[in-house]
């Protein structure tokens, strides 16, 4: 396992608003991290600043030793909170899309995986349900060979059991060298396939701990912690 | 497959727990060979590294072991799964004795309802 992202006192602010302040984290490959914390945050902005998308930041940022820019944007492959997929696709020329932007996507994977989960490869992305296009974009994004994983919110509006499908798809598809970064704020089900999370919360990290450590030492699972830390 | 994590063990000491039930209760046989530690994880809905980490545990207390170069297997010493097997039975009869004295049971009631119990269950097998 070695270190394949570092954060170092991020600061980000659209206009004089902080949404990020302080924020240092390292996250190593063959792991699979929670981001959590309420609506609202800071988590977007700080997976567009680790994707390479807000450029305008403070702070020290390294992907792979590298400050995001091109050649971060190969190892990343990126889950955004809202589809970029256009609405009048088939499921296959998103696929086709896919197999022409990314020299690491694996096509027979995608193939197999729309197999697996019933998915019509001809069906228009605009008459499937929330929840297939949410697999079909989740899918896409795991069948790249990258070393980084971003996905924001991928289980949002799915119902549990196709929560369960998709972090199936995360647990076959990452690889041992790659990370694996989930922001949600879900926690109830997934605890048990991250590695560590960062909880996140107005602006700042306030825990950054392994899910086990975090059982031994506080005595609490992730949820109850969750809702500790979050209190309203 | 559903797991409930109870909130104070860390995960991978619950999934040795489970592998362990496996191995004893003899659904795993002895000499079986496992599924890869990523197939196992998606079985268990964990992090690999978790079902590592408890496979690993479960290899050093010689209820698994790996061959170099075909993968891990369960362990053929029916002393030790029988000792594992003992270790359980003490712990999850302990654990119902504690329940029951925290209801306010007795010794002679706890004796009672068991026994009732195993009445029944015998009753039912007779029947069927």
């Amino acid at each position: 396992m070695g270190k394949i992202i570092e954060i170092i006192a991020l600061e980000k602010k659209y206009g004089s608003k902080k949404v990020l302040d302080n924020i240092s984290l390292t996250l190593e490959s063959g792991t699979i991290v929670g981001l959590l914390g309420p609506n609202g945050c800071g988590k977007t902005s700080l997976i567009k600043v680790m994707a390479g998308l807000i450029k305008d930041y403070n702070g020290k940022v390294l992907i792979d030793g590298n400050e995001p820019g091109e050649a971060s944007k190969a190892l990343i492959s990126y889950l955004p909170e809202k589809t970029y997929l256009s609405e009048n696709y088939r499921a296959r020329e998103a696929m086709d899309f896919f197999e022409d932007f990314y020299t690491d996507f694996d096509r027979k994977k995608a193939e197999e995986m729309f197999q697996q989960f019933k998915l019509d490869p001809n069906q228009k992305i605009k008459s499937m349900s929330k929840g297939m296009q949410e697999k079909v974009q989740l899918i896409l994004v795991m069948s790249r060979r990258a070393k980084i994983y971003l996905l924001d919110e991928p289980l949002g509006g799915l119902d549990p059991a196709s929560r369960k499908a998709m972090l199936d798809i995360i647990l076959n598809n990452y690889s041992e060298d790659s990370v694996v970064l989930i922001s949600t704020h879900l926690i109830h089900d997934v605890e048990r396939i991250f590695d560590k999370v960062i909880m996140v919360g107005d602006r700042r990290i306030l825990i950054d701990d392994t899910v086990d450590n975090i059982r031994e030492s506080k005595g609490k699972s992730v949820v109850e912690l969750f809702e500790e830390v979050f209190k309203c | 497959m559903a797991n409930d994590f109870s909130s104070n063990v860390p995960i991978y000491i619950q999934i040795m727990n489970d592998v362990k039930l496996k191995i004893v209760a003899g659904v795993w046989e002895p000499g079986q060979r496992l599924q890869s530690v990523r197939d196992l994880a998606v079985e268990f809905s964990v992090n690999p590294n978790t079902m590592q980490r408890a496979l690993a545990e479960l290899e050093r207390d010689g209820l698994l072991y790996t061959e170099r170069t075909s993968g891990r297997y369960v362990a053929q010493d029916h002393q030790k799964i029988l000792k594992a097997r003992s270790e359980m039975a003490r712990q999850y009869t302990d654990n119902y004795y504690d329940a029951m004295e925290k209801l306010g049971y007795k010794r002679d009631e706890v004796i009672y309802i068991v026994t009732n119990k195993l009445d029944l269950i015998k009753g039912e097998g007779s029947n069927g």
